[in-house]
């Protein structure tokens, strides 16, 4: 109980804050904070990536550079401390990594289009994954009406994995929405007890 | 607890009015008791199937994909839970129940209570399944139980820990075994813990890992003070009852029992070594995972010398047989823990499947395992029926020692290569995954090896409840060893 009350003492009181510091330890005014908050979108998209249970393959927190190999891996190019979750309801960090960490999914893999089709049918940009889970059910297949819908996954011209002529995969509301806050996970920015380590 | 001692260390001569009393005890719990035990088995089997699904899934992602309901982020939340709040939770009150009553000797009075307390606990869990499979879950380990379906488990559950503490508070006999000591803590521990983690991580949520570092604490204290006390009651009571000789040490039983309870909540956050948390968190659980090493070393070296000179006996004896492997199981399971705690260990196995293992090793191998055994044990005396089939128990004992075997170390060695591989950054990440596929392959032999167990055990406990009279005292020397000695060191 010790162990909880303490550390809720320690960290209840954590806020965002700039990447540098006043001499007297304030936030420099007039900067951004960090974390920054999540666009109401991507906040819809955690609630679909908490409810199909991503969380019980993807981590999403970065490792320190002498333990382990996060940081060579590319998934991030610090370490991930508290404060960095501070603005979340719920903190997805998890503890099991079937699949690759995710806290800088959207730095790594920009493109709306890719995620889409990874979660439509992995084996379209990610074939020899044994065990990813395709999510078809966050997909609509349907006829193409008159003008083909500007949402619609773009498959590769000689795709096998495509449609039949004539129809399209649109994403649902919820597969847009899981794919914003992909798109929003980001470790870009520098804490004063956490810097971004040049290249 | 001043007057334990003598509890253990002379097995009297059972007089008339004691095995009279054990009778009516028996009586009292006989329908809630035995409604709890058919929850179990039945929760046991639903849990052994998700399992499987979720496993084959893990190899074979278009194994029931194509519909939200049954991927498998959600299918893998429900079959944890089943297994432990269905099948774990019912068979600690099914046995706990029991030997807290039959301990104190006081019979319980509105039994019916029980039941309806167990139908809401059960109704409860099936809201809360389903929950999860709807999308409701809240997506943190062992907590995804929605936060509506919680305060009906906890209302039931305040009504059956009553009957317990109940029972011991009118207990006619005055003395106070061990295993009355790890059931009582147990039943105040797990309210308390359950309330705190529901109000810090569904409820209300702490922001941030705040709720990581809560949920982290809440699993390793369900396991450690709930599961493990009920678990090492059922194996305080079973041995020296069934061999008809006393606890080895009194002191040494006082001496886990309270570095159980000391430390037993706060290795939580050895999984979160490294972590976004402050370091001494971390730190602090390392040192107390070493520091479990102690309970757990000098529970297991009390029941082994205890069971001094008589292992052929516990082996022969079918019910103490379970007892026997999950005891030494509760050592290994030590051992991986503490080991878990160093920092060149945890940086290769954290993330890894390494933790599953774990996990199985300790719900498994040590706690469902002792489980068994006290089932084995007590629902014959409730019946006042034998178990059918002998065979049927050497069958399922077998396929739950392959199966477990199985399982653990194929999590285990998946998740050290998994995990070497991962921290070598020239080894793409497909490649790691593509060589845990032939582990969680591995798994599955396991897996139904586990099955066949328990469908030999769910097929005898029918047969046994609903044969009647055939059936009894046909092989009565095979579980009852004991029945001319009821009462010996009770």
């Amino acid at each position: 109980m010790s162990l909880v009350l303490s550390s809720y003492i320690q960290l209840g009181g954590l806020t965002q804050t700039t990447e540098n510091l006043e001499e007297n330890g304030d936030p420099i005014e007039g900067e951004p904070l960090f974390p920054r908050k999540l666009p109401g979108i991507a906040q819809q998209g955690k609630a679909v990536y908490a409810d199909l249970g991503c969380v019980y393959c993807h981590t999403q927190q970065v490792r320190r550079p002498d333990y382990g190999a996060d940081i060579e891996r590319g998934w991030g190019k610090r370490v991930t401390v508290a404060r960095d979750y501070v603005m979340q309801e719920r903190a997805l960090i998890g503890n099991l990594r079937i699949g690759p960490d995710l806290m800088t999914i959207g730095e790594r893999q920009p493109d709306a289009n890719w995620h889409h089709q990874l979660l439509y049918n992995p084996q379209i940009v990610s074939a020899g994954i044994p065990t990813k889970p395709s999510y078809p059910f966050l997909y609509k297949v349907q006829k193409v009406d008159r003008a083909p819908s500007p949402k619609a996954v773009v498959f590769a011209p000689d795709s096998m994995y495509a449609p039949e002529e004539g129809y399209e995969v649109v994403p649902t509301k919820r597969a847009e929405a899981l794919v914003e806050y992909l798109l929003s996970l980001k470790l870009d920015y520098s804490l004063p007890e956490a810097k971004l380590i040049e290249e | 607890m001043s007057h334990s001692s003598q509890s253990n260390s002379k097995p009297a001569k059972v007089d008339s009015t004691t095995l009279v009393a054990l009778g009516e005890v028996d009586r009292s719990l006989r329908f809630p008791v035995l409604f709890f035990a058919v929850c179990a088995v039945l929760w046991l089997i639903v849990a052994n199937v998700l399992t499987l699904a979720t496993n084959i899934q893990s190899y074979q992602p278009d194994f029931l994909a194509g519909f939200s309901w049954f991927t498998y982020g959600r299918l893998y939340p429900l079959a944890t839970n089943a297994m432990l709040f269905g099948w774990g939770c019912n068979a600690i009150f099914a046995v706990a129940l029991w030997l807290i009553a039959r301990l104190s000797l006081s019979p319980v009075r509105d039994g019916g209570m029980l039941i309806i307390a167990g139908l809401f606990w059960n109704f409860g869990l099936k809201l809360g399944l389903l929950g999860i499979l709807i999308g409701d879950l809240t997506p943190v380990e062992s907590l995804e139980l929605p936060g509506y379906a919680t305060p009906i488990l906890l209302i039931a559950y305040a009504l059956i820990g009553v009957w317990g503490i109940q029972a011991f508070l009118t207990r006619e006999k005055k003395t106070v075994n061990v295993s009355q000591w790890y059931i009582l803590a147990a039943f105040f521990w797990f309210p308390w813990i359950y309330m705190i983690a529901q109000f810090m991580v569904v409820w209300f949520p702490a922001r941030g890992v705040v709720q990581s570092v809560v949920s982290h604490w809440f699993h390793s204290s369900f396991l450690n003070l709930w599961f493990t006390p009920i678990a090492l009651a059922v194996a305080y009571y079973m041995i020296p009852k069934i061999l008809g000789r006393p606890i080895y040490s009194y002191s040494l039983a006082l001496l886990g029992f309270c570095s159980l309870i000391m430390v037993g909540s706060w290795n939580g956050m050895v999984s979160m070594i490294g972590g976004p948390i402050p370091i001494w968190l971390s730190s602090t659980s390392s040192v107390a995972s070493v520091v479990l090493l102690m309970p757990v070393g000098v529970v297991v070296l009390n029941l082994l010398l205890s069971a001094k000179g008589a292992f052929a006996e516990m082996w022969h004896s079918l019910a103490l047989r379970f007892v026997l492997f999950g005891i030494v199981s509760y050592l290994l399971a030590g051992v991986f823990e503490s080991a878990r705690a160093f920092h060149s260990v945890s940086e290769i196995v954290q993330f890894t499947t390494v933790t599953t293992a774990y996990h199985q090793q300790l719900t498994y191998a040590f706690f469902s395992m002792i489980l068994f055994g006290g089932l084995y044990f007590m629902v014959p005396r409730l019946s006042g029926r034998e178990w059918p089939s002998v065979d049927l128990i050497y069958l399922h004992f077998w396929g739950s020692f392959v199966g477990i075997i199985v399982v653990v170390f194929s999590l285990l060695v998946g998740g050290l290569i998994a995990g070497t591989q991962m921290n070598n950054p020239e080894i793409p990440f497909s490649e790691i995954t593509q060589s845990l596929v032939i582990w969680l392959k591995i798994n599955t032999i396991g897996i139904i090896c586990l099955a066949v167990g328990h469908v030999a055990f769910i097929v005898n406990f029918f047969w046994m409840l609903a044969a009647g009279d055939l059936v009894s005292s046909k092989q009565g020397s095979v579980v009852l060893e004991s029945a001319n000695q009821e009462g010996v060191s009770s």
